[in-house]
């Protein structure tokens, strides 16, 4: 008997550490299960065989870094119904996007013998800056549990849940002591997009803001009790500049700093 | 004349992608070149002026799939700058969650990346179609090590628990246990897997390395020791820019790392196997003499059965290390910034990965040098492919290409995590 058709789903890398897309291969119970309910068409990580498309479900992982990538994020834009972001390269840029705040030509030069070699675009930006994305999973790397979530909700036709609120709630869900408050120990926690589980502070660690900014989040406020706490300007420049550097409302604050 | 050109665009199941050319002429194999399309990302450059204690995190995201060898190698590197060591229960923490990578990364090459170029299968989801119980043991062994990794590290990637001096947070010895009783049974799938990669058919091919890698006092290495060759070399880390050199060179598309006045060396577990098997606890050993690996391995095909073996190892010293755990006072060391550069070496599953910082007085980075292990072993690699590929030019060009493919996956090149490698032009040649 004829199967019904299983939706497609492919899986792209753009400029990345392949942590994002190792989460799925992570997913090590559901993966056998998800495998069942959808064929895999595009994953070069995890097999040889490649199917055409169009696809169903594309996860984008990485930035756009080079002219070509632009172009590529383009085509498979089209070849795909949904696309969902996963992480925050793709998402916001990621940690490469460093360069926006700098002069590429001059990395270059720190990295490589020969700069003339190397052709590069003088940003990395996130695949929400070139096509129309459907969904944006927040993280560095993102968390398995709500990529199943994603993977799920999209096979019922579903919205995904993930809840929008900050880090700070996330802590009080699990019955963390607060690092700031406890410890005097800054932290992004209050601005930051939960779906970590609050991980750091579980670990008496401040939260350093890899699941990127919030919605609307009061980061001047934040800003000035962490200088309270005794981080200067330049600390403050550089705890919004990691992993969601380029992030609207992290980059303004950095901006801010950068004096 | 003949001339016989097979090229390989996208390069599946190596992390990262890239490509691979093969030029023929008149049956002999000219040159071979795996070009890799990872676009820069320029970690060496905005680590300047960074704080060092910045290092573990930003380095971890050079390579998902070894984030606790940049964040060893960053911290090692950092310690050896500020002229602290760290010893006791945190050096034991370390070693821990070093295994977990290990075994996970490891896992996920023999079963997932690997073991189908063997059996026939174009990856391990076709595998499980007719394997589903080993892989599913693949999938329960690989996620042993990440559950050592995120107890110890907060979570499976990018752990966040790694800071230079120690832990923010040491395990207590009961959060230990309920590990200690999955390590049990992933140290048993561990030695199933030795059995059953030690099963495969394997050509017949060997080449003549020089092995590179860390030799512990004594122990099996993770991130402390000696850079040792099978060609006597012997230094310390902070030796390693007057014996090795990375040239960026124009037909490639990568930087490619030398021995000085010698050429290419090859790292990673043949080359630990190689230098360090006597360190091996007893029971990967006797798994290593069952398997009929010798004293030394050269046959880059067989590097599965190493894996598995240094998957056995590290189960077993995971093992070990919760066994004799005792909890630190401290979860961490006191550390002051001073100006002094640091180096170290760590073994990362795929090879050595150095690290070198140039610290001011304030902590700040004012220059940092990374050698990832890919580009380290990709002249290896080349030299496989040439050496190798000549003897199957009669072979119809899918399965000489499936075969080139392999050659390169026995390496497990992490394509990522070779920070420096970039596309370029590909001279097509005659
Ligand atoms: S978001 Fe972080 S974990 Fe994901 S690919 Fe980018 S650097 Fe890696
Ligand atoms: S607490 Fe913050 S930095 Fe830590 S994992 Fe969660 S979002 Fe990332």
């Amino acid at each position: 008997m004829e199967r019904a058709r299983r939706p497609k789903l492919a899986v792209w890398k753009f400029a990345s550490c392949d942590g994002c897309q190792l989460s799925l291969l992570d997913c090590e119970d559901e993966l056998l299960e998800v495998a069942g309910e959808i064929e895999i068409a595009h994953f070069l990580e995890a097999t040889r065989a490649t199917i055409q498309g169009p696809y169903d479900l594309s996860l984008v992982e990485g930035s756009v870094t080079t002219a070509h990538d632009a172009a590529r994020i383009q085509e498979i834009r089209k070849q795909s119904r949904f696309l969902v972001t996963i992480g925050a390269c793709a998402t916001a840029g990621g940690i490469q996007a460093l360069r926006n705040f700098a002069d590429v030509r001059e990395y270059t030069a720190i990295v490589y013998a020969r700069p003339d070699y190397i052709q590069t675009l003088a940003t990395s930006t996130a695949i929400g800056d070139h096509v129309k994305v459907d969904f944006e999973l927040r993280g560095c790397p993102i968390s398995t549990r709500q990529l199943i979530e994603v993977i799920s909700a999209f096979l019922a036709g579903r919205k995904p849940q993930t809840p929008p609120h900050s880090v700070c709630v996330e802590c009080k869900i699990a019955g963390n002591l607060c690092v700031m408050v406890g410890h005097g120990t800054p932290c992004l926690g209050p601005v930051t997009h939960a779906g970590c589980g609050a991980v750091c502070p579980a670990y008496n660690r401040g939260c350093y803001g890899c699941y990127g900014p919030m919605e609307t989040p009061n980061t001047p406020s934040l800003s000035a009790g962490l200088s309270k706490l005794g981080m200067d300007d330049d600390a403050l420049k550089r705890i919004y500049r990691t992993f969601n550097a380029n992030a609207d409302a992290f980059r303004k604050e950095s901006e801010r700093h950068d004096r | 004349m003949t001339v016989k050109t097979i090229k390989v665009d996208q390069l599946a199941r190596v992390e990262g992608e890239g490509a691979l050319k093969v030029i023929a002429r008149d049956g002999v194999v000219q040159s071979a070149e795996l070009n890799i399309f990872e676009p820069p990302r320029f970690f060496e450059a905005f680590l300047r002026d960074r704080m060092y204690t910045e290092a573990p995190d930003i380095t971890a995201r050079i390579c998902g799939i070894c984030p606790v060898a940049y964040q060893m190698s960053a911290v090692h590197a950092m310690e050896n700058a500020l002229g602290v060591a760290v010893d006791g229960p945190l050096r034991e923490l370390r070693r821990l969650i070093y295994c977990g990578e290990w075994i996970e990364s490891h896992t996920l090459h023999i079963y997932m990346l690997h073991a189908p170029d063997f059996l026939g299968y174009e990856g391990a989801i076709e595998m499980a179609r007719d394997h589903a119980d080993i892989v599913r043991r693949g999938l329960d062994l690989k996620r042993a090590g990440n559950s050592i990794i995120a107890l110890l590290g907060g979570r499976e990637i990018h752990p966040i628990n790694v800071r230079v001096g120690g832990f923010y947070r040491a395990p207590r010895r009961r959060e230990l246990q309920p590990l200690a009783e999955e390590l049990k049974r992933a140290r048993d799938w561990a030695l199933a897997t030795v059995r059953w990669t030690a099963g495969f058919d394997f050509p017949d091919m060997e080449r003549d390395y020089e092995f590179v890698a860390l030799r512990g006092d004594g122990e099996y290495p993770f991130s402390q020791g000696r850079i040792a060759s099978s060609r006597g070399l012997d230094i310390s880390a902070a030796e390693y820019d007057e014996h090795f050199e990375e040239t960026h060179v124009e037909h490639s598309t990568a930087l490619h790392a030398h021995i000085k006045t010698r050429g290419p060396y090859l790292t990673g577990p043949l080359a630990r196997y190689a230098l360090n098997a006597a360190s091996l606890s007893p029971l990967a050993r006797e798994a290593a003499r069952e398997a009929g690996l010798g004293s030394a391995c050269a046959n880059p095909f067989r590097s599965i059965i190493v894996r598995a073996v240094e998957v056995l190892y590290a189960c077993d010293e995971a093992l070990r290390i919760i066994a004799d755990y005792e909890e630190p006072e401290r979860s961490a060391v006191d550390l002051d910034a001073r100006a002094a550069t640091g180096y170290a070496a760590t073994e990362a599953p795929r090879g050595m990965l150095y690290h070198r910082y140039q610290l001011t007085a304030d902590g700040k980075i004012a220059d940092a040098r990374i050698v990832p292990p890919t580009s380290q072993n990709q002249p290896s690699i080349e030299e496989d492919l040439k050496t190798f590929a000549t003897a199957w030019l009669d072979l119809p060009d899918d399965a000489l290409r499936h075969r080139c493919e392999q050659t390169i996956r026995n390496h497990d090149p992490c394509i990522s995590c070779a920070t420096h490698f970039l596309r370029l032009e590909i001279d097509r040649g005659g």
